[in-house]
């Protein structure tokens, strides 16, 4: 193990690009799974034993498909869309904790780089995001593509004030900008959740909202502007837009896991009196469980409500949780001054 | 050793980016490539497309939308160093802070009372 240790960032990247590279297959299946027991169907149940091979035919399938790149649409900016969407919601995973293990009695993070702006370089990363909607949409010169890419951008941005205020109580109340520190905390004096349960509520909210899922998808709105902004996409460069929602969902799951449930931290384990080796494992176990069930959570609330309106959602965003936002930062800076 | 960890994040998301490419280029290899006049027009509703470009004028709100997200924005980034130093910091501080919040609050309800909030 001793020989290990100067390469072990470098296993830590290996580990999570693979495990990124397999949540986006099972989270697709797991999500048209679900949404057929929402919806008393039987779902994909062909391929494979129970269905379980169908992510890798549809995998397959999106490699062989023709891609169509129609006469009208900016050409480099089409191609250059999807791949920026994926991007963003990769990049944020370099600096998640996702737990802490015991090796030769020194305690390790799984965690790829300890910078110490962690929270700020999330919030910088994700927004841009938005970016790869909006070029594709724009270069996709398609009126069904504008119009979802233009409500995305307007949405995106929206969500991204009381998305970046929710997040404020709780670095106060921690002291750091460090991913790491905040799950200490959380570890040392209850789950954020309880610390901040408003900034919480506020944060899931906008998750929603930035991952453009339900009830937030304007941008897509099937029934309305048939795909939205990848309506003119094909083939791999599809692959690639439907890759990053998911991948999108991967990091908010992990930032709400992060921030306010606790990260790692299992109650009360410490005093049960177990070796601390095993302790670092049951835990990074636990974290992956938080995370399989928020994603689970992004489904379930999928299939459960309706779309809102456009100006429901603008309303919601600008007149209800960004004052709410603000309310929350200044009563905690009261609450933490007295 | 700060920098050292932001080369890990730096290898990170080449290597992320590296997988992205090469599900595209797999993909330019594997695919087959059949055009023909009706794929390469817009997608709409099966008919021709009444005009050739659909960089049509769209509803101002939007622009007016991502102004106010501007302003807003930049006074959440000024928070963030804030409240990272916010159990250390003196009482006339303190009151800045609350000035500037309140700044930033009657900010938002003026351009309510404008009624730049509202979309119709």
């Amino acid at each position: 193990m001793e020989a290990l240790m100067p390469f072990l960032p470098y296993i830590f990247i290996l580990v999570l690009l693979v495990l990124y590279l397999s949540v986006v297959p099972i989270m697709i299946q797991v999500e048209r799974k679900v949404s057929a027991w929402v919806q008393y169907r039987i779902g994909p149940n062909r391929v494979g034993p129970r269905g379980l091979l169908q992510p890798i035919a549809d995998a397959l399938k999106f490699l062989a498909k023709e891609d169509v790149i129609p006469n009208h649409v900016n050409k480099w900016l089409y191609i250059f869309a999807p791949t920026l969407m994926v991007f963003p919601a990769f990049f944020v995973f370099g600096v998640i904790p996702f737990g802490a293990i015991m090796i030769n009695g020194q305690e390790i993070l799984i965690q790829v780089g300890k910078t110490n702006i962690g929270i700020l370089y999330v919030l910088a990363v994700s927004s841009l995001g938005v970016y790869a909607i909006t070029f594709g949409s724009w270069a996709s010169n398609n009126k069904y593509s504008l119009i979802g890419g233009l409500r995305s951008a307007a949405q995106m941005m929206s969500y991204e004030l009381p998305m970046g205020l929710s997040i404020l109580g709780m670095i106060m109340v921690v002291g750091s900008l460090r991913l790491e520190d905040i799950v200490r905390f959380q570890i040392e004096n209850g789950w954020g959740i309880l610390l901040q349960p408003v900034g919480a509520l506020l944060f899931i909210v906008t998750a929603f909202a930035e991952t453009n899922r339900l009830p937030f998808d304007l941008t897509e709105a099937e029934a309305e502007l048939v795909g939205g902004y990848h309506t003119e996409y094909s083939s791999m460069k599809f692959a690639m837009f439907f890759l990053g929602e998911y991948c999108n969902m991967f990091t908010a799951s992990a930032m709400i896991t992060c921030l306010f449930l606790g990260g790692w931290h299992v109650p009360f384990i410490g005093s049960m009196g177990l070796d601390p080796a095993i302790v670092g494992y049951i835990q990074v176990v636990a974290m992956l469980m938080k995370l399989g069930f928020l994603m689970f959570f992004f489904v379930w609330v999928r299939w459960s409500l309706p779309r809102f309106r456009y100006d429901q959602l603008m309303n919601l965003g600008w007149k209800k949780l960004i004052p709410l936002a603000l309310a929350n930062v200044i009563i905690t800076a009261i609450v933490m001054a007295m | 050793m700060l920098q050292q960890e932001y080369l890990y994040v730096l290898i990170f998301i080449l290597g992320g980016s590296a997988m992205v490419l090469v599900a595209m280029l797999a993909s330019w290899a594997l695919r087959p490539s059949k055009p023909s006049k009706a794929k390469l027009t817009p997608y709409e509703c099966g008919e021709l497309p009444a005009q050739a470009d659909s960089y049509f004028q769209f509803n101002i709100r939007y622009y007016l939308f991502a102004l106010l997200f501007v302003v807003f924005d930049v006074e959440v980034v000024f928070f963030i160093p804030l409240v990272k130093v916010f159990n250390s910091i003196p009482v006339v501080a303190f009151i800045e802070i609350t000035f500037f919040t309140v700044v930033l609050a009657f900010g938002l309800v003026y351009a309510w009372k404008k009624g730049a909030l509202e979309w119709e």
